[in-house]
């Protein structure tokens, strides 16, 4: 645990941070003034109004290099991004995510990296943390069902890790594997999901400098519901090809099957990228809401990352690459 | 003169509006992303009525329960003013009456415009459940309300279609629809003529065994006691 006192993180003058319960005030006073109206709407009916605590509080200790993306847009704070998670091997309910996996083990942890590379290796997390140096990254998170954060990351490139161990010429591919263990993840003993959750990238994408794996939030360590303690981060692609919990990450010859492929693969493409001009085959992707706001966002091409990330599909026709 | 109260319909109403008042509390206090949850239970619940509301005539002809069909309109008025809520979730809320971007939600691609569709029929169906459009259309009003037929399987469509997964080829999260699909299916199969003939005839032949000089023993579970 120590070894996240090594996060290079440039130190902000506390006058400079926006206070957690300013930044909160807004939606608090909306709060207190539900809580107060509907609370004796149900006391009335005699229902026992119960206070609705988040599952994760805000630690008193996080530290973010900036207090907005590069758009200018201010992050989500620490209770939205650790509250509402996508990971379906402890439930389909995002607000519950949290609850279910605050006793998940990530110590020990290994990553095993093996298949057609010249240096296969297993690190534990603690030589990933030491052998890596962690920096902050922040990135806006879109998800496919709509909505989207902006997230302060830390972790290291995932190319770092890669050139450790030498990919072979024939390894054009990069299968990652989240940890199987129906003990501790108790949806993955369900069979209408192909567990273990599979991912995949083209090598070029996999060594792009936006392609990080994440050990933290916040400066903090990554909690449970992120995908402690490793997970990828792809900000220019929906967020169900960042799969959490990574145990195996394998260089292959072939495109490999994903998770959501598996499912349903006329809907989850291979390459999943940010794009509002390509509709899921059931609803538009043209527009997002940025977790607390109430309107809608346009959304960007590749997310906002084109600058960085346009090149690699050159010459591809994205509505059938989707 | 004093009216019975009808406590079942009493009861539908008190559930009905009491859900109404905890999908507000439920929206102001939700700390993330209200919209998107407010806007999958308000529709949930929709689909809870409505079917319940199909299971009505059926509860009657299988088993004898005759005042499910003093329910039947009340069930499906609710079913409408959530859906309709959901709509204006969708429509007001989440997209803002911005037109431009809710052309291309609506009609880009079928999701919604099948839950539309299905909103159009339940308006079309609340609007006309009045006594004096019942007497206006006479005939054409029994056949205008067998639209809910094709009312409730577009909206397990529309709900199977919400979900991550593919129900087709029994992938992902899909138990919820297929459960739904099935009780639609179900309770549109039980007004085949045939099933209620045959439904109607085996009762009697229960009652009248039931009634005979063995029925000392507590009512079986069957019976229209429930």
């Amino acid at each position: 645990m120590t070894d996240y006192l090594k996060y290079k993180s440039v130190p902000v003058k506390s006058s400079e941070i926006t206070p957690e319960h300013l930044f909160l005030n807004r939606r608090q006073f909306l709060k207190t003034m539900g809580t107060v109206g509907a609370g004796a709407l149900l006391a009335a009916c005699g229902v026992n109004v119960t206070d609705e605590t988040p599952i994760v509080s805000t630690p008193s200790d996080l530290t973010t290099n900036s207090q907005t993306d590069e758009l200018g847009d201010p992050l989500n704070t620490y209770e939205q991004i650790t509250n509402y998670n996508n990971y379906y091997e402890f439930t389909t309910l995002k607000e519950d995510v949290a609850e279910k996996a605050q006793d998940f083990q990530t110590s020990p942890w290994e990553v095993k990296v093996y298949g057609l590379v010249n240096k296969p290796q297993t690190f534990g997390l603690e030589d990933l943390l030491k052998k890596f140096p962690q920096e902050e990254r922040i990135y806006r998170l879109r998800c496919v069902e709509g909505w989207s954060m902006v997230i302060p990351w830390v972790g290291f490139p995932l190319s770092a890790l890669l050139k450790e161990v030498e990919p072979q010429s024939s390894g054009k591919y990069v299968r990652f594997e989240t940890l199987l263990d129906s003990e501790q993840m108790p949806k993955q003993r369900g069979s209408l999901f192909p567990w273990p959750y599979q991912e995949g990238l083209r090598l070029d994408e996999a060594m792009n400098d936006l392609t990080i794996l994440a050990t933290g939030l916040y400066g903090k360590p990554l909690p449970a519901q992120n995908g402690a303690p490793v997970r990828l981060v792809l900000p220019w692609k929906y967020g169900f090809k960042s799969l959490k919990a990574i145990v195996k990450i394998e260089l292959v010859p072939d495109e490999p099957e994903t998770f959501w492929t598996t499912v349903a693969s006329n809907e989850y493409g291979f390459y999943a990228n940010v794009n509002p001009d390509v509709a899921h085959p059931r609803w538009s992707q043209a527009s997002e809401r940025r977790i607390g706001e109430l309107g809608r966002r346009t959304t960007l091409m590749f997310n906002g990352y084109a600058e960085q990330v346009a090149d690699l599909y050159q010459g591809m026709d994205l509505s059938i690459h989707y | 003169m004093k009216r019975k109260p009808n406590w079942l319909r009493l009861t539908v109403h008190a559930l009905a509006w009491g859900l109404l008042v905890w999908l507000v509390w439920s929206f102001i206090n939700d700390p993330i992303n209200p919209i998107q949850a407010t806007t999958k239970r308000s529709g949930y619940i929709a689909l809870v009525f409505l079917v319940l509301s199909l299971a009505a005539t059926p509860t009657n002809t299988l088993f004898g329960f005759r005042q499910a069909i003093t329910v039947r309109r009340t069930l499906g008025l609710f079913a409408f003013m959530f859906a309709g809520v959901h709509f204006l979730i969708f429509s007001v809320l989440d997209y803002g009456l911005d037109w431009s971007l809710l052309r291309g939600a609506i009609f880009e691609k079928p999701f919604v415009l099948v839950g539309l569709t299905a909103l159009t029929i339940l308006l079309t169906l609340a609007v006309t459940s009045f006594k004096w459009w019942m007497k206006r259309l006479g005939k054409n009003w029994k056949r205008l309300h067998r639209l809910v037929y094709l009312a409730a399987p577009l909206v397990v469509v529309h709900y199977s279609w919400s979900v991550k997964g593919d129900v087709l080829r029994l992938q992902g999260d899909i138990l919820q629809p297929l459960a739904f699909g099935l009780a639609v299916a179900l309770l549109l199969i039980a007004r085949l003529p045939p099933v209620r003939r045959t439904a109607t005839h085996l009762r009697s032949r229960l009652t009248q065994r039931l009634s005979g000089p063995v029925a000392e023993s507590p009512q079986p579970v069957e019976g229209p006691n429930r």
